[in-house]
């Protein structure tokens, strides 16, 4: 199994995250995780999707049912050594006059923020890649997590260049 | 991409305000609508008023949804335009549902219109409410729902644009009640906001030299032919492409038509139920050249052992298919027009540099093997009628002018087999979804499209009797369709596979339609003509004199001998090396490479 992060943009329509979803679960594909957000362009979302893949080929049948979706503009696979990749994390982990100082160590060595007290346990937020993520984590598990939240992935490409430089002209010539 | 709908005729003042409806039925008359099948209902009924008044658009009361459906299937692959079908929320939406599939699986150019509960009342389980939207959300290319009454010429205008360019395929246009009723500002044409729809239709010129340059050189090539080439209009040019080349053609199911069966070059149907020589030529074969076709498992068998020493080109529409299923050594994406005339483009370059392909060592094989293996069935040695010539003598006395519309099962494959296609579009079936109850409504949709032409449906008794009731459609509306029951009082092809491997043991399969019901009857109490043959002496006979009755549709009760097994055949995932042509007896091979 690999995993393949897909930065997709579409349009923002009603419909369009059950229109993915569907493709995906209907052509049994696997999706690790899914965020879905804003852009810079009104009327346009991103999606970054994870998905995990036996072999190449079925992640060129991803992307080319996807593409075929009517409201996907366009896809970009995005290269973990040339693209930013982030989750956001929130986690509630038993802490109190005992452990709390240790549990603070470990939030600072991993530059995580803590973003609520309470008498036995503190919120932190953190974020990174996934394997920074799950080292954060495995580090507090002793504690005691009573409480674990996470986002999906978003990335986005190192450099100058932006994923909606050109298919937005195209966006926007339509419009 | 901006792009401008076209609409039919001279166009209409704009700016004109009217409710959501009437704004609807003039989208579908700029469209070019001549021919909507369907049913009212409570959500749609807002539609059906100024429907009531077009004077271009005929609509055809059908007697259930599926019936509109398949019609507008019929329609749009008998004639190549987008076939339209209109049902109510709910249950008349869910009706649509079987033939939305079946557009999906054969690409078949169709808009679905449905009326939808008031925008208020949407998620609230209201009266005849259903997501239509998310039910065939897997199962249309694309899908609106609209509530707001300034949006439906844009949604109609999009449907059509998608539903008929590119890989054609079912749109569904769902329209809250409220919007219809509520006031709009009709405007046309419209421009399309579609920027994530652009369907290449260009091939690549370096991948068409490539192809060009493999099919000189090739020593064994097949034209693989599919339904895309039909749909894409090109089968002057597929013709052209095989006689400048010589190379031997297969029309898959979808593609029978494509390419006259009387040609010398064409071997034949491939897969399950191909011909030897198809079959043969495609396992035998160094390069497929794949032309508007997907592999389909009907067609390769057991996928590994599919065309083993094959290069593979593949030029589709559609990128998903190619290297979908087997790995295409060239793919060119476009349309199958423009596609083979670009490939015969550069085969003569190829040709006029000297190059030139030479497959006689590849005809003497293939023509020992169409002449060692032709098409043939058993005589019924108890006098009964073999069904394969009821539909042969039927295909030889309709003709090659008349168009054929089949059910799905053993008919089906015979229909495939023994009529000669000479034309495209003279061939409907469903072949992806092998959906039953397909024949009849899709041969009324045919004739409404081809009114001159003579429309036959070949059906089995099974199938006959899922959507015969559209029969009192054709004779209410005056769509004379002949329909041909090939009656061996069973689900004849589960019935053979039950024969074949589940040792004869005949668990549901026996309809008993010997005795009921008598379709002579049935077809007299829906105004059809009844006639029924029951000895091979009277077929003849029995087909020219439905030949002659115009005035009503005719229903033709073929009684026939119910042991009879379609062949050749390879069995469900097997490979198609072990090809039968018939029970226990395999072809050989002659020489092996």
């Amino acid at each position: 199994m690999s995993h393949h992060t897909l930065s997709v943009l579409v349009e923002d329509q009603p419909g369009v995250l059950a229109r993915i979803s569907s493709m995906f679960s209907r052509r049994s594909f696997n999706i690790d995780s899914l965020a879905v957000g804003r852009t810079e362009v009104p009327g346009i979302s991103r999606m970054t999707i994870v998905v995990s893949v036996e072999d190449e080929q079925p992640l060129e049948q991803v992307t080319k049912q996807l593409n075929k979706l009517i409201n996907v503009i366009k896809i970009v696979e995005l290269d973990p050594a040339a693209s930013v990749q982030r989750e956001l994390l929130l986690v509630k982990v038993r802490a109190d006059l005992d452990t709390r100082s240790s549990v603070l160590e470990t939030v600072q060595l991993f530059r995580a923020k803590v973003v609520d007290v309470a008498t036995d346990a503190v919120t932190i937020e953190a974020t990174g890649s996934r394997d920074k993520l799950e080292a954060l984590l495995r580090m507090l598990e002793p504690f005691g997590i009573k409480e674990l939240v996470q986002s999906g992935m978003v990335g986005m490409g190192r450099g100058a260049r932006s994923i909606t430089d050109r298919s937005l002209r195209v966006a926007e010539r339509s419009a | 991409m901006t792009e401008r709908a076209e609409g039919a005729g001279s166009p209409a003042p704009t700016g004109e305000p009217m409710t959501g409806a009437a704004s609807l039925v003039r989208a579908l008359e700029h469209a070019g609508v001549d021919v909507v099948f369907g049913i009212p209902g409570g959500a749609i009924l807002p539609a059906y008023d100024p429907l009531m008044d077009s004077r271009q658009i005929r609509h055809i009361l059908v007697r259930h949804e599926q019936g509109a459906g398949h019609a507008a299937e019929g329609y749009a692959q008998a004639s190549g335009r987008v076939g339209v079908c209109m049902a109510t929320s709910g249950p008349g939406a869910t009706n649509l549902v079987t033939p939305i599939a079946d557009a999906h699986m054969d690409s078949v150019p169709m808009v679905a219109i449905t009326g939808q509960v008031a925008s208020g009342s949407i998620g609230t389980d209201a009266f005849q409410e259903a997501d239509i939207r998310g039910i065939t959300m897997p199962i249309t290319k694309h899908s609106f729902l609209v509530t707001d009454p300034d949006e439906i010429t844009h949604a109609i205008a999009a449907a059509f644009h998608i539903a008929g360019t590119g890989r054609p395929g079912p749109v569904l246009v769902d329209i809250a009640k409220d919007a219809m009723q509520k006031q709009t500002t009709f405007r046309w044409p419209v421009a399309l906001d579609l920027p994530g729809y652009r369907p290449v239709t260009r091939p690549h010129a370096k991948q068409v030299r490539e192809a060009a340059r493999m099919i000189v050189t090739a020593k064994r090539p097949v034209l693989y032919v599919g339904g895309g080439v039909i749909k894409a209009g090109a089968t002057a040019q597929l013709r052209k492409l095989a006689e400048i080349t010589g190379i031997p053609v297969v029309t898959t199911l979808m593609a029978r038509g494509a390419f006259p069966d009387s040609h010398p070059q064409h071997l034949g149907m491939p897969g399950m139920h191909g011909s030897v020589a198809a079959v043969g030529a495609l396992q035998k074969s160094d390069l497929l050249i794949a032309l508007g076709t997907r592999f389909d498992d009907r067609v390769t068998g057991q996928l590994p052992s599919f065309a083993p020493n094959a290069a593979v080109i593949h030029a589709d529409i559609d990128p998903a298919e190619i290297s979908k299923n087997r790995t295409a050594d060239v793919p060119i994406v476009g349309d199958a027009a423009e596609v083979i005339d670009d490939l015969i483009a550069a085969i003569e370059a190829e040709y006029a540099a000297g190059a030139a392909g030479d497959y006689g060592a590849w005809w003497d094989r293939l023509s020992h093997l169409r002449s060692t293996y032709p098409a043939g069935y058993d005589i019924p040695s108890d006098g009964a009628v073999a069904p394969q010539y009821v539909i042969e003598r039927l295909g030889a006395i309709a003709g090659p002018e008349a168009i054929y519309a089949a059910g799905v099962g053993q008919h089906q494959m015979w229909a495939a087999q023994f009529i000669k296609y000479e034309k495209p579009r003279t061939w409907l079936n469903s072949g992806g979804a092998g959906t039953m109850g397909y024949a009849v409504p899709a041969a009324m949709g045919a004739k409404v499209a081809c009114p001159d032409s003579t429309v036959w449906a070949v059906d089995g008794d099974g199938c006959f009797q899922m959507t015969n009731q559209e029969l009192v459609t054709c004779a209410v509306n005056d769509i004379p369709i002949k329909v041909a029951i090939i009656n061996n009082s069973s689900l004849g092809m589960v019935r053979q596979w039950q024969t074949l491997f589940y040792e004869s043991r005949y668990s549901n399969t026996d309809l008993q339609s010997h005795r009921l019901p008598d379709f002579v009857k049935l077809a007299d109490a829906y105004g059809c003509h009844g006639l029924r043959c029951e000895s091979p002496e009277q077929v003849d006979a029995t087909i020219e004199k439905a030949m002659a009755l115009d005035d009503a549709p005719v229903v033709i009760d073929f009684v026939v001998h119910k042991d009879a097994m379609v062949w050749p055949m390879v069995a469900a995932g097997t490979s198609n090396d072990d090809i039968k042509v018939a029970r226990d007896l395999a072809p050989s091979w002659d020489r092996e490479i």
